[in-house]
């Protein structure tokens, strides 16, 4: 079932993205399974007819990038009609390529310059701790995100506020726009940072579900928890998985084939796109 | 202005839980008596502009209402990034309060002078700018900002200015205040430099030179109605700030005269660069050009023409 809807996100995001010959295809890859998790494995509590619930727990995503996984998670939650995805990015649609609060419903911040969700979800965090409520606070950042330095600060924030209401999700897929992190700034090692800073660290295999949720339900009293998940980034997609310029590229058409192949999509479900002819690599 | 700031913040806590004092390490001891009365409303978020800011906006999103304060250049340039994407393009109820306006902090230079908040934050969407000439305005200008439900930046000064105002005045936002009536020109002025600018207009008369006075309280949204309308009465406008003149009130000014199309003379005292020296806050603005007499010797000129003052 889980398997389904990760499929499903990678599916969705592929089509999206195809069609509006743009869009963080790989990154939202290496998030899809996390996704699949936290909204369809009984980790979020939330309530789609009424995304302001007071009480609902809260999906941050730092990374703004991975918009497109997030989008495909929020329509199968019934967020909004699945129908809406066939608009990412064009003209009269709120879905652009980052995520913006107030324009989706679902979207608890707007994302898209790195380094801010984490800061954000403290706050909300600590506000959910005042006011002794027990909504639980999910921020996911990409790992090559760390390299800002407000990211740090956030952390020691979280930390000696001791917010154990909330868990951070680093999406340790190893590669950043242009590259490999290691070879561009390297950040070793996840766990013994945030286990420094005050944390609660947990190791996992990004992509394996029962270990994806036995993380997010991971919880220590004064601490948050920081979930350092291995991931592949394009994972789905052999020519894609662990190739930085996937980062942001459409396939060609000799890859649509393999694609299609491997997402168990056929032509008449993809639909009608425009082929892409320019090298839209950022 | 600190201490006016303060009382009213702790007027406000104390009827409103949801207010939250939020600091960046620093106010040293003026915010004890705040500590002590509202100690579960009262963040200091250590060393981190940039971070303060974007908690404040994620404690917004629950309903606080954070006033995130520190020294306005740390605040306007350090976190700006932060100011426009999580307060300003989110839309959400924080309100940041920027110590130190222009080179009140005389003894410590250039990077704790706050010259260029203006021109930097004037342009973002949904933000509004308040720039209080006094203590009694500090009050007025705070609890229009608890008001308002959105962002709020406020310019404050240190501890140590003038009161401009003798009774209560009617406040409003986003309404010039005219602080001193003349007809031969118009001083348009923000901040504690509009008592200089006062003392210049008082000055004035004793040369037979009336100045009118206008205080711009409130940068965004913005009283060009009050600047035109001086225009076509006095025919002259002198801008005093103590901010660059480049994007500063000058230049707001500036805009609103070209869009009426009045003839006008015009000119400017402001700040062309970095602020040099170190002193008193008043020996400091003279040295920079931004002082009473300055004032007082460019409202001369643009009255009496160059020639006939020496």
């Amino acid at each position: 079932m889980k398997e389904d809807i990760s499929l499903k996100i990678r599916q969705d995001v592929f089509k999206m993205a195809v069609r509006a010959n743009g869009g963080h295809i790989a990154p939202a890859y290496s998030m899809a399974d996390i996704a699949a998790v936290l909204f369809f494995d009984d980790v979020l509590r939330y309530n789609p007819k009424e995304p302001e619930w007071i009480d609902r727990d809260y999906f941050i995503l730092s990374k703004g990038h991975g918009a497109l996984a997030l989008y495909s998670a929020l329509s199968l939650a019934g967020y909004f009609d699945r129908r809406e995805l066939d608009s990412f990015c064009m003209p009269g649609s709120e879905l652009g390529s980052l995520a913006r609060m107030g324009h989706v419903p679902g979207v608890e911040a707007t994302t898209g310059s790195l380094g801010h969700g984490l800061s954000f979800a403290t706050g909300i965090a600590l506000a959910c701790k005042m006011d002794k409520k027990n909504n639980h606070i999910y921020v996911l950042l990409g790992d090559g995100e760390c390299q800002e330095g407000s990211v740090w600060e956030a952390v020691m924030a979280a930390a000696h506020h001791g917010l154990d209401n909330m868990t951070v999700i680093i999406d340790y897929n190893k590669l950043q726009a242009m590259d490999s992190i290691d070879s561009i700034m390297s950040i070793r090692s996840f766990s013994e940072r945030f286990a420094a800073f005050g944390f609660k660290t947990v190791d996992i295999d990004g992509h394996n579900l029962s270990e994806i949720k036995d993380a997010l339900m991971m919880r220590e009293e004064n601490k948050p928890v920081a979930v350092i998940a291995h991931t592949i980034k394009g994972k789905g997609l052999s020519f894609m998985e662990n190739v930085p310029v996937w980062h942001y590229r459409i396939p060609n058409e000799d890859e649509m084939e393999i694609a299609l192949k491997e997402l168990k999509l056929t032509r008449e479900e993809l639909g009608t796109y425009e082929k892409c002819l320019f090298r839209n690599i950022i | 202005m600190r201490s006016a700031y303060l009382e009213t913040l702790s007027e406000l806590a104390a009827k409103d839980k949801n207010v939250l004092a939020m600091i960046s390490d620093n106010g040293a001891i003026v915010y004890d008596d705040y500590r002590a009365r509202f100690p579960n409303q009262y963040i200091n978020a250590g060393i981190s502009e940039a971070n303060m800011v974007g908690m404040a906006a994620g404690l917004a999103r629950r309903g606080k209402i954070p006033f995130a304060y520190t020294i306005g250049a740390f605040l306007a340039y350090r976190a700006y990034e932060f100011i426009m994407n999580d307060v300003c393009l989110q839309n959400q109820n924080v309100k940041l309060v920027g110590i130190g306006a222009g080179c009140a902090y005389s003894l410590l230079g250039p990077s704790h002078h706050t010259i260029f908040d203006i021109s930097a934050l004037r342009p973002l969407p949904n933000l509004t700018v308040f720039s209080p000439a006094s203590p009694m305005e500090v009050k007025q200008v705070v609890k229009a900002a608890y008001s308002i439900n959105g962002p709020v930046y406020i310019r404050l000064g240190t501890n140590r200015e003038a009161e401009i105002y003798t009774k209560d005045y009617p406040f409003e936002v986003g309404k010039a205040v005219t602080v001193h009536d003349g007809g031969d020109l118009t001083i348009i002025s923000t901040g504690s430099i509009v008592s200089d600018a006062l003392e210049a207009a008082r000055q004035l008369e004793a040369d037979g030179i009336r100045a009118r006075v206008i205080n711009i309280h409130t940068i965004k949204p913005f009283d060009s109605e009050a600047v035109i309308e001086a225009a076509k009465e006095t025919g002259r406008i002198l801008v005093v700030e103590e901010h660059s003149t480049d994007g500063g009130l000058g230049s707001i000014v500036a805009d609103a005269l070209v869009s009426c199309g009045i003839p006008v003379q015009f000119d400017r005292v402001g700040l062309t660069g970095f602020v040099d020296g170190y002193g008193t806050h008043m020996v400091l603005k003279e040295k920079n050009r931004i002082g009473v007499m300055e004032i007082q010797h460019r409202a001369e000129i643009m009255v009496k023409g160059k020639e006939r003052i020496k």
